[in-house]
């Protein structure tokens, strides 16, 4: 379609990814160029379109031509788009991405392909994300105008029952990370005796790694809200939350004044569209804990409380927000909802498997040419994610593995590459969905340290109410701990407790797995689990022969410096936090091995590089 | 100074005493208004809404965004999630601490800095990622995340 815009449009991406980029300075530099200027342009921003390693991201619509992205956008790169649109200047082609359209194959003449086409884009199925980065999210105008809250309208001509049907007919499963039936839950909810119902959203995101709930408030807030609109029509509640994160001040913030315009525009508030139902829509902020992911914990935490997770059943649909019916499902989950009902949950089934029907959103990051946020038809294989669509390995690396699923999710090698992208293949495998962070590593990764990077994080982040999880992750975490400690760093008491600790640790990993309360404990050992079964040969590198194939874990490694190079001027001494390094002033230095607890910092901070490790 | 605002003239109006609910975001308020929690409105907090200050510390203490220490001047979240991790945030992190001076606490005794590290700032492309006073920025090395505290340090000797 090509614009129909009068005036040309500079549309510039300022979803976080791109305010982390330098979105802001872009906009600002275009913003006094048009005042400069005084002639008909528009500024408008939108919300993020995915390809985060080619932002800032601008599009332009030029009266007459298909909208058209490019990216990155520096301000230097804003000065070249500034003299095509204002002095008629060459099309940058260096960094045009693509045309949103090209009916009449205007843009083909100047080799512009198609945005949809290009490696990043054609194979993924937009559906959740199909506004972001598209529309205005702070506009509700455009979001009607994309077909907005035509999911609402027909779901208010059904009686909630039929609602309740479409949704399990499409045969949606929760995107938070479980896979459970969303339909089927929204029956239990509706079913549940009681007229004080409540629907929450859960927007804690926890995952560390992963950002497509954040994109998808910040790019297509009355997505959430419609979605929300008709579960709570659906089972009878007249009040919901969004839990949201408080690191994503963005997201709140377009929330908030998202639901401003629902309500004056009658999508939320008293007598919704005169059908006579009313629902209140409010945000709740999180307070930074991971366990508040869990939904027990998450009421609890809306009800003012240290956020524990607490036995289920009864679930929340039977006792849930201040003992009341209640349906808690996540971002993603809620944001299909929309299009179910708008066009049925046929055209849902459309796309991915029968056991798992949709697209999911993954967080593709890490060591990938290509990062992002990828949407893809359930049941694609990992590989085509990873390489076709995310360019493979960042340089001339190896891959070496992909991370799925978070802290409770597994590491999977190049052999399961070709496993199929479903809740139950990713099991199988022994990773999870998650949440949808998907964090490739290269050959640099020592996988070691990446089950022990998630155990420090799920041994902070445990509640401490059941003993398998506060002790027993602890007692995990000791242990990785202890492998990647250096031999020289040890009393033979420890060395024999490492021993005991590796010998031991599956055992225990199995036993946290099958007993703890919640889960966060329950999943904790993933990643140990994972990494031990696909990964043996590192550990026993790091257990056997005391080193660190990758040359990540530093105690296992050990610095020096080069006497050519240094020149004494003694800034690593200042800098070194243990006073390892010694030598006189103008001569070069040496590091003792004894007192030096290997940080790096005294590498970063050299001038001539003299500091090196072996 | 700011005009006082509901919350440090002690009217919490807008927060229903009956809401048990409202502890949370009454917290969130104060905290955004000092920095931290300090002492007397945690109590002033606890006599609002009828509970014990330990129940209110019990709050507080759960919740990594709660704190009970003042803020220093600057305020920087190093990411430590995932994706940061894999390209080198703990790098940053201690060469960080150690160009600062810090080595437990997390606040400069200057009171000009206080360093953090934070699971996810939700930007996992542009990795590692630094928050500096709010302001987001990606694909730092040890060497820019140095340079942006050098450049505050001399603004800061500047203004002085
Ligand atoms: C430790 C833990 C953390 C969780 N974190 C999240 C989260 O950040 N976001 C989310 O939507 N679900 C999270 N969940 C899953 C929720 O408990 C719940 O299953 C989900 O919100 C249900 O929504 P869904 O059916 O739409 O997936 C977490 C679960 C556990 C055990
Ligand atoms: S892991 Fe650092 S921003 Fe997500």
């Amino acid at each position: 379609m090509n614009s129909n815009k009068e005036i040309t449009t500079i549309i510039v991406g300022t979803g976080t990814c791109g305010l982390a980029a330098g979105a802001r300075k872009v906009h600002e530099y275009f913003a006094d160029k048009i005042e400069e200027s005084s002639g008909p342009y528009v500024l408008k921003k939108t919300g993020c379109l995915g390809f985060c390693t080619m932002e800032p991201i601008v599009d332009i619509e030029i009266p007459g031509w298909p909208r058209l992205s490019f990216g990155p956008v520096t301000v230097e790169n804003a000065e070249l788009l500034w003299s095509m649109i204002s002095e008629g200047a060459e099309l940058p082609r260096e960094f045009v991405l693509g045309a949103h359209a090209d009916p009449e194959g205007i843009l083909e003449l100047h080799d512009v392909p198609i945005l949809w086409e290009t490696p990043f884009f054609r194979n993924q199925t937009r559906l959740v994300l199909k506004n972001s980065g598209i529309i205005d999210p702070e506009s509700l105008e455009e979001y009607l105008e994309s077909g907005g809250y035509r999911g609402l309208k027909r779901a208010l001509d059904l009686s909630p029952v039929e609602v309740v049907d479409e949704v399990k007919a499409s045969g949606l499963r929760g995107r938070g990370g479980a896979g459970f039936p969303t339909g089927l839950k929204w029956q239990f909810a509706h079913d549940a005796p009681g007229d004080e119902k409540y629907v929450i959203c859960n927007a804690d995101e926890g995952d560390p790694g992963a950002f497509m709930d954040r994109s998808i408030l910040e790019g297509d807030p009355h997505a959430v809200i419609e979605g929300l609109a008709i579960a709570a029509y659906a089972i009878g509640a007249s009040k919901g939350y969004v839990y949201c994160r408080a690191e994503y001040p963005l997201a709140i913030r377009r929330l908030t004044d998202a639901i401003e315009q629902a309500k004056e525009a009658g999508f939320l508030g008293e007598n919704i569209l005169d059908s006579g139902f009313s629902f209140e829509l409010l945000i709740k902020k999180g307070a930074g804990a991971f366990v508040c992911g869990e939904e027990t914990a998450l009421i609890a935490s809306i009800e003012g409380k240290r956020g524990m997770p607490r036995p289920r059943p009864p679930y929340p649909a039977q006792s849930g927000l201040w003992g009341k019916p209640t349906n808690i499902n996540n971002v993603e989950t809620v944001a299909n909802v929309p299009f179910i009902l708008a066009d049925g949950a046929e055209a849902f089934r459309k796309y991915g498997t029968e056991e798992s029907p949709g697209t999911k959103v993954f967080a593709l990051t890490g060591n990938v040419k290509r990062s992002g946020l990828v949407e893809a038809s359930m049941g694609m294989r990992l590989r085509d994610i990873i390489f076709d669509i995310g360019g493979g390995v960042q340089g001339d690396k190896k891959f070496k593995a992909v991370q799925i699923g978070g802290p409770s999710g597994g590491c999977l090698p190049e052999e399961l590459l070709d496993t199929a992208v479903d809740y139950d293949s990713l099991v199988a495998a022994g990773a999870m969905m998650g949440s949808g962070g998907m964090v490739v590593m290269d050959e640099g990764t020592c996988m070691v340290d990446v089950a022990k990077f998630f155990l420090e994080f799920t041994a902070s982040e445990s509640c401490g109410k059941c003993l398998p999880c506060r002790e027993g992750v602890a007692r995990l975490r000791e242990t990785l701990n202890g492998i990647v400690r250096a031999h020289r760093d040890e009393s033979p008491e420890e060395s024999l407790l490492r021993f005991q600790g590796v010998t031991m640790m599956e055992e225990l990993a199995e036993v946290i797995r099958d007993s703890a309360a919640c889960g966060l404990g329950q999943t904790a050992p993933n990643p140990i689990l994972s990494t031990l079964k696909y990964f043996k040969d590192e550990y026993d590198a790091h257990v056997f022969e005391r080193r660190c194939p990758a040359g990540v874990c530093t105690a296992l490694l050990e610095y020096y410096i080069d006497p050519e190079l240094c020149t004494g001027c003694g800034l690593c001494v200042r800098k070194c936090p243990d006073d390892a390094i010694l030598g006189e002033k103008r001569h070069p230095h040496y590091i003792s091995d004894e007192k030096c607890i290997r940080c790096g910092t005294c590498r970063q901070f050299c001038p001539f590089g003299a500091i090196k490790v072996r | 100074m700011s005009p006082p605002t509901a919350v440090s003239s002690g009217a919490y109006g807008t927060f229903e005493a009956s809401d048990p609910g409202v502890l949370i975001p009454l917290m969130q308020a104060t905290q955004e208004e000092f920095g931290y929690l300090p002492r007397p409105e945690v109590a002033r907090i606890a006599d609002y809404l009828g509970l014990s200050e330990a129940r209110v510390y019990g709050v507080a203490t759960f919740y990594n965004q709660f704190r009970l220490e003042p803020l220093g001047k600057n305020y920087i979240q190093i990411c430590s999630g995932t994706a940061c991790h894999v390209k080198g945030a703990a790098e940053i992190f201690s060469v960080l601490r150690a160009e600062l001076g810090l080595d437990d606490a997390s606040t400069t005794k200057d009171g000009l800095f206080t360093i953090d590290s934070v699971a996810c700032l939700g930007a996992c492309s542009m990795a590692p990622l630094v928050n500096v006073n709010g302001e987001f920025h990606g694909h730092m090395t040890a060497q820019k995340a140095l340079k942006l505290v050098r450049d505050i340090r001399a603004k800061e000797r500047k203004g002085a």
